[in-house]
């Protein structure tokens, strides 16, 4: 690769989510924002070979994309986008010269959360706008076909447009709730196609990276939010321990037979001093119990044991405010160990049925307590449900084994 | 919606079905796979296929009958089988399609079924 072309490259990594949140904060059109960044970075690439890489890339960058979007605002015919770009070309004028720009990817995550955007939508868009990656990438990740993601990403930028959705920082009122919204989203990136992230193939990282990104970003952005520590927290401690979820062989590990030698002690460390600055606001909320029960987990690294009563209770707590099924799952999982396979079986037999049809966890641990109980005809149905509903052959061998030997 | 899924498996694979030591394992993940898909209501029916090696190919073309022993065509993964399922959108189906131990492995194509033809006018 030539020296201009690994600095746009560079560029386009670095600042691509910068740019295109002021691009489209401007202009509230998130796809000619698009357009014209990556007409920009074309142009770049075309450009910058002959004449050498500017000083300022990213400011190159800013002009050219500008360039085509008043361009493009010309040509158009609609009378009122033309009014509304017009005033936004009297802007940039009279901002030009400014060679700093606001960094806007704050407003850009909220609006990515909106309410007004269906929930499904939200992660992409996210990592679409604010990291740049293509909707083929994205697709993969969240088990999606690729041209439907496309559409579906075409369509939520099209409804941000026609809706007029403000790009702007939720009211102290409302921004918790808002937050929230922007958290889920950056979560379900680092889960994606994952029913239990604990336990996903440490080879497939999905968009894990990623998600700890932006869950940088917003800690940097936000940092007085607990929640958005929480998050970090969470995934970091999830992080520490992907090494540890597959022996030298290959096979799965489940995380009470992980030897802890494996896991991050760097990364745990910085999940818990994140943690403890977020504790430090008192106010908790979803993800930092979600954090605090990873961090119990993390205890067995420094001294051998696992609080399991903890943990339960923790898990009792969260689900409080967040009753999700993989939480009530976990929840009878933590019981079973607390105080015995016959509680965590009742605790499992509260969930109903229709939830769970298509839900592996929920089958594996009903097939481990039925084993240890010794109901060996009920556990190897169990795991046959759950072998069946396993995406992951080491996690298929793995089951297959356990049942195998009930 | 009805879809199809298409079980491609790789010779390795299609060798472990009769492999004393991995038979187990291989017709394991395959009963238990159909019996998820029951037991979600969504199988509505399909086949293991013998090998390729068993398959016959005819081609009538321009009155010039030819027949062939082996499959369509050799390729590193062959048609080992195929599920029908009723699932309300493609997403759900790709949910399916991806536990489907070939796709670990070989591949799982999916496919809408067309509805029937319909009747002569």
């Amino acid at each position: 690769m030539s020296d201009a072309a690994a600095a746009a490259e560079l560029a386009a990594r670095v600042s691509y989510g910068r740019l295109l949140a002021y691009l489209a904060a401007r202009w509230r059109d998130v796809a000619r924002a698009e357009d014209a960044l990556g007409d920009a970075l074309l142009a770049a690439l075309e450009t910058w070979p002959r004449t050498g890489v500017p000083d300022k890339p990213e400011a190159w960058l800013l002009t050219a994309a500008r360039r085509r979007l008043v361009d493009g605002a010309r040509h158009t015919s609609v009378a009122a986008a033309a009014e509304a770009d017009l005033q936004v070309m009297l802007d940039e004028r009279a901002g030009a010269s400014h060679a700093a720009f606001p960094d806007e990817r704050l407003a850009l995550l909220f609006v990515c959360a909106h309410p007004a955007i269906d929930e499904a939508a939200r992660t992409p868009l996210m990592l679409q706008t604010v990291l740049g990656l293509d909707a083929a990438r994205i697709a993969s990740a969240f088990l999606v076909a690729p041209a439907t993601m496309s559409q579906r990403l075409v369509r939520v930028k099209a409804k941000i447009r026609e809706a007029g959705i403000r790009f702007e920082i939720p009211t102290p009122g409302e921004l918790a709730a808002r937050l929230d919204a922007v958290l889920e989203a950056i979560y379900a990136a680092y889960g994606s196609g994952w029913e239990d992230v604990a336990g996903a193939d440490p080879r497939r990282r999905g968009l894990a990276e990623e998600a700890i990104w932006l869950g940088r970003l917003v800690t940097r952005l936000l940092p007085d939010a607990p929640e958005a520590r929480g998050l970090l927290a969470l995934m970091l401690h999830c992080e520490a321990r992907r090494p540890a979820r597959r022996d030298a062989a290959g096979a799965y590990v489940p995380l009470t037979e992980q030897d802890v030698t494996r896991w991050s002690l760097p990364l745990i460390a910085e999940a818990e001093t994140l943690l403890s600055a977020a504790a430090r606001a008192n106010a908790p909320g979803r993800f930092q119990l979600e954090a605090a029960i990873q961090s119990a987990h993390a205890q067995r690294a420094l001294n051998g044991k696992t609080d399991w009563e903890a943990i339960a209770l923790l898990y009792a707590g969260l689900l409080r405010c967040a009753p999700t099924i993989g939480a009530r799952v976990a929840y009878a999982a933590a019981l079973a160990e607390a105080r015995g396979a016959d509680a965590g079986l009742a605790a499992l037999d509260t969930i109903p049925a229709d939830a769970v049809v298509a839900y592996q966890p929920y089958w594996a641990l009903g097939g481990h307590l039925l084993k240890v109980l010794g109901r060996n005809a009920q556990a190897r149905e169990a795991y046959d449900r759950a072998i069946g509903l396993s995406e992951d052959a080491a996690v298929r061998e793995f089951l297959l084994a356990r049942s195998g030997s009930a | 919606m009805q879809y199809t899924i298409l079980v491609y498996e790789t010779g390795s694979e299609l060798a472990a079905r009769t492999d004393p030591k991995r038979k187990d394992a291989y017709w394991g993940a395959y009963r238990a796979y159909t019996t998820a898909l029951r037991e979600a209501g969504v199988m509505v029916g399909g086949a293991a296929l013998e090998p390729p090696r068993t398959a016959t190919t005819v081609r009538q073309h321009d009155g010039k009958r030819r027949v062939q022993d082996g499959p369509f065509a050799e390729t590193k993964e062959q048609l080992g089988g195929y599920v029908v399922i009723d699932v309300p959108s493609l997403d759900k189906a790709l949910e399916w399609a991806a536990r489907c131990p070939s796709a670990s492995t070989g591949a799982a194509e999916v496919r809408p079924n067309m509805p029937p033809a319909p009747p002569p006018a």
